[in-house]
């Protein structure tokens, strides 16, 4: 766990007045810790995007390897839904994407860790909860992917409902929403479940994988991710009952507003692109010639819109050409162009009936 | 400082002391500085701490130990249910944690002196079997050894359908191990007087049988009648009493079996990985005790015609003590705080759960604080034992 140093003027004052009660023993020595504490503690706030200018790379929390989302792949690159966000932003950012350095985090950990500034985004299929958003010291920036928990179960089983596992052992990990909603479903329907607690997702599938438990849940679209990796995919089903809402989005630090809207709107403009059409390859085409007034203001062709957010004009454009727009990035993850041929489902357009509607960029 | 020390110093009259007695007080507000720039330290860490949280918007307190937990627990010792509190999972927890070491230690012990003699053995093979045992465990991380034998375990045993039954009523499969639960029934109390009278009489007996041998020297073999005492007479009295237990026998309904007393396989596994792991260490610390005693006092209790394994148990054992103890106190210590790597193999120790309330509340602060509390608390209990049974172990001069 990372200890902040800084010392925030609130801090301070707490100190001085220590001081004051202290008396004149404990002067010298009070002034001189103080001073050294201030001296460690470096000077005022800084906001995280200068921070992130000076040191030249952006401090990316991903999770320790979850297929399709964020997972280094055979050659030691991260790769992943997740991993494309930090991407696009260190794109829009430096116009490199990567100037990132990946900081794999355990669930315990991703909250508190872009809350302490650990790092800069926390991108790590993190569930957006109003406790994690209030009380926790984080801000959520906007949802990259609309998920739900689900389990997973042998075929040969023969359940075919999540209510029909009365009784049964499932395994689960620890520090997350997915415990939580688990007791949940057990309560509001009746039934009670042995759990079986892990601190890594692999250990958790591993110990379904060979017996241990009937059950495994987490997210959809991970169980569909873990599945792709087992010898004989075809003998688990993931049954049909979604037991939560999960909306999956990246957070920052609570309280720098600039630095949440820098990200919240290059993931925004990544959806935007996609509405529009805009894609990695014909991201130059448009920019040369496309007389659409949205995708001026998108590819900074009119208007500033990237100086709002403290980068240049060119921020989407830079990132669309790393990353391509949100349906690319899908596509090559988790979709038709991943081993994990998850359909877009509610992570559609809201053009094509799915729940992605983004704010425009105007 | 210095000015404040030569103040209180003037203060000071009777002028034939007065260089100690300055020197004496000196020390003395050096020190209190010391401790009072230490504290004040402290201090503001804790004020900066709270100030940044409070800045964060990042909750801090206790007051969340009363509030619901609601998430369901896999292994306790003690009732729970997601409707307690958070404080009470951490008593779950904690319990768990203590109960794991508890059994660790103890069996931790037995392995290291069996393997720890076994090392000093005549016998080239058993020595050398017991120095391979050593080595290996002692040189392998312990997270490794535990997922090891949580894999073994867990594809060692049979799946829930396949179970084995053991003896009537115990079945073992993946899940754990299922003994029939006893259930005390109408005269079980006079079972349990029984049993409380024959351990306090087999302590006295024992007692009187040891000064009876100082006074005539006559062996009387009091640990084998005191055996038989602890284990004979509270039968005796269940039989007498007509049996006054029933059985609740584990039954397969649904996905598992509901009933009875389990074993789960996570906990087998991180208390078989805690013993044999530190076990390699107590047995060095064994075989190092052994090998201090001098070669004279072995070939003494030869001369007076004590078996190797009376000379073992009677001679070399008890002086080796003194220099076993302060070390394995060391070992314990490590134990009981390796014991937290449950988290990696799923038993719900406190540390496991204590993670699940950081996930659902974000007060890792307060819960890393409690952690550390509790552990410092046990073994300190264990240091303060360790060093008792020194003290006793101590060459007594008369």
């Amino acid at each position: 766990m990372t200890i902040e140093t800084r010392v925030t003027p609130g801090a301070m004052d707490a100190g001085a007045e220590t001081e004051e009660r202290g008396g004149n023993v404990m002067r010298k020595a009070l002034l001189s810790v103080i001073a050294l504490a201030a001296a460690m503690a470096g000077s005022a706030w800084a906001g995280t995007l200068d921070d992130v200018k000076a040191r030249g790379e952006i401090n990316c929390g991903v999770s320790e390897g979850v297929p399709g989302f964020s997972i280094p792949d055979a050659s030691g690159r991260w790769v992943g839904l997740d991993v494309d966000m930090c991407r696009a932003v260190a794109a829009a950012i430096f116009g490199n994407p990567d100037k990132i350095k990946f900081v794999p985090l355990s669930s315990k950990q991703k909250v508190l860790a872009v809350a302490t500034g650990q790092v800069d985004i926390t991108s790590r299929t993190t569930t957006w909860t109003m406790q994690r958003d209030t009380k926790e010291g984080a801000d959520f920036t906007t949802i990259v992917y609309f998920d739900g928990q689900a389990f997973m179960v042998r075929k040969d089983l023969g359940v075919k409902s999540a209510k029909a596992l009365n009784g049964a052992t499932v395994c689960v990990t620890s520090g997350t929403t997915t415990e939580l909603n688990l007791a949940d479903f057990a309560r509001a329907n009746g039934i009670k479940f042995e759990p079986v607690v892990f601190e890594g997702k692999k250990e958790a599938v591993n110990a379904y994988k060979s017996g241990r438990c009937d059950a495994l849940t987490t997210d959809f679209s991970q169980l569909a991710a873990f599945r792709t990796t087992f010898p004989d995919p075809a003998a688990h089903v993931i049954l049909p009952e979604l037991i939560s809402k999960e909306p999956l989005a990246p957070l920052v630090k609570h309280g720098d507003n600039q630095w949440k809207d820098l990200v919240t709107w290059t993931i925004n403009g990544l959806v935007e692109a996609e509405e529009f059409g805009v894609t990695k390859a014909n991201a130059d085409d448009m920019k040369a010639k496309s007389k659409d007034p949205s995708i001026q203001r998108m590819l900074g062709v009119s208007g500033d819109f990237g100086g709002d957010i403290g980068l240049g004009k060119d921020w989407l454009y830079n990132a669309i050409k790393a990353t391509g727009n949100y349906g690319e990035i899908f596509d090559r993850n988790l979709g038709a162009g991943s081993e994990l041929k998850m359909e877009r489902g509610m992570n559609a357009l809201w053009t094509k009936g799915g729940l992605l509607f983004v704010p425009p960029i105007r | 400082m210095s000015e404040n020390a030569d103040r209180q110093a003037d203060d000071t009259p009777p002028p034939r002391r007065s260089l100690f007695a300055a020197d004496r007080i000196a020390s003395w507000v050096a020190q209190l500085l010391v401790v009072a720039a230490v504290l004040s330290c402290a201090y503001i860490l804790f004020a900066t701490a709270q100030a940044n949280l409070e800045a964060r918007h990042i909750r801090s307190g206790f007051k969340f130990l009363g509030l619901e937990s609601g998430f369901p627990i896999g292994d306790s010792l003690i009732s729970f249910e997601p409707t307690d509190s958070y404080g009470r999972a951490f008593l779950v927890g904690v319990v768990n944690t203590f109960y794991v070491s508890v059994l660790s230690i103890v069996l931790a012990t037995v392995v290291g002196v069996i393997i720890g003699v076994a090392q000093v053995s005549r016998n080239w093979l058993v020595a050398k079997m017991a120095e391979i045992y050593v080595e290996i465990l002692r040189n392998i991380p312990l997270l490794l050894t535990l997922l090891f034998v949580y894999g073994v375990v867990l594809a060692g045993l049979p799946a829930v359908r396949r179970s084995i039954e053991l003896f009537e009523g115990v079945f073992l499969n993946q899940r754990g191990l299922y003994l029939p639960r006893p259930l005390p029934q109408n005269g079980f109390g006079f079972v349990v007087a029984a049993a409380v009278l024959a351990v306090v009489g087999a302590v006295i007996m024992v007692l009187w049988a040891r000064r009876y041998r100082d006074l005539t020297g006559t062996v009387v073999p009091s640990v084998r009648i005191a055996l038989g005492m602890v284990v004979g007479v509270p039968l005796l009295a269940y039989v007498a009493a007509g049996a006054p237990l029933d059985w609740e026998v584990p039954v397969l309904a649904g996905f598992n079996y509901q009933g009875g007393l389990v074993f789960r396989p996570e906990f087998a596994a991180l208390l078989i990985g805690l013993v044999i792991y530190r076990g390699a260490f107590i047995a060095e610390n064994v075989r190092s005790g052994i090998l201090a005693v001098g070669k004279g006092q072995r070939e003494a209790a030869a001369a007076v015609g004590l078996t190797p394994g009376r000379t073992m148990q009677l001679i070399v054992l008890p002086q080796a003590l003194r220099t076993i103890i302060p070390s394995t106190t060391n070992d314990y210590a490590s134990l009981v705080k390796d014991s937290s790597l449950a988290v990696a193999i799923g038993y719900p120790d406190m540390v496991s759960v204590g993670g699940t309330m950081i996930g659902q509340n974000g007060q890792a602060i307060e819960i890393i604080g409690m952690w550390m509390a509790i552990y410092l608390t046990i073994n300190l209990v264990v240091s303060l034992l360790m060093n008792w049974a020194n003290l006793k172990a101590q060459l007594v001069e008369r």
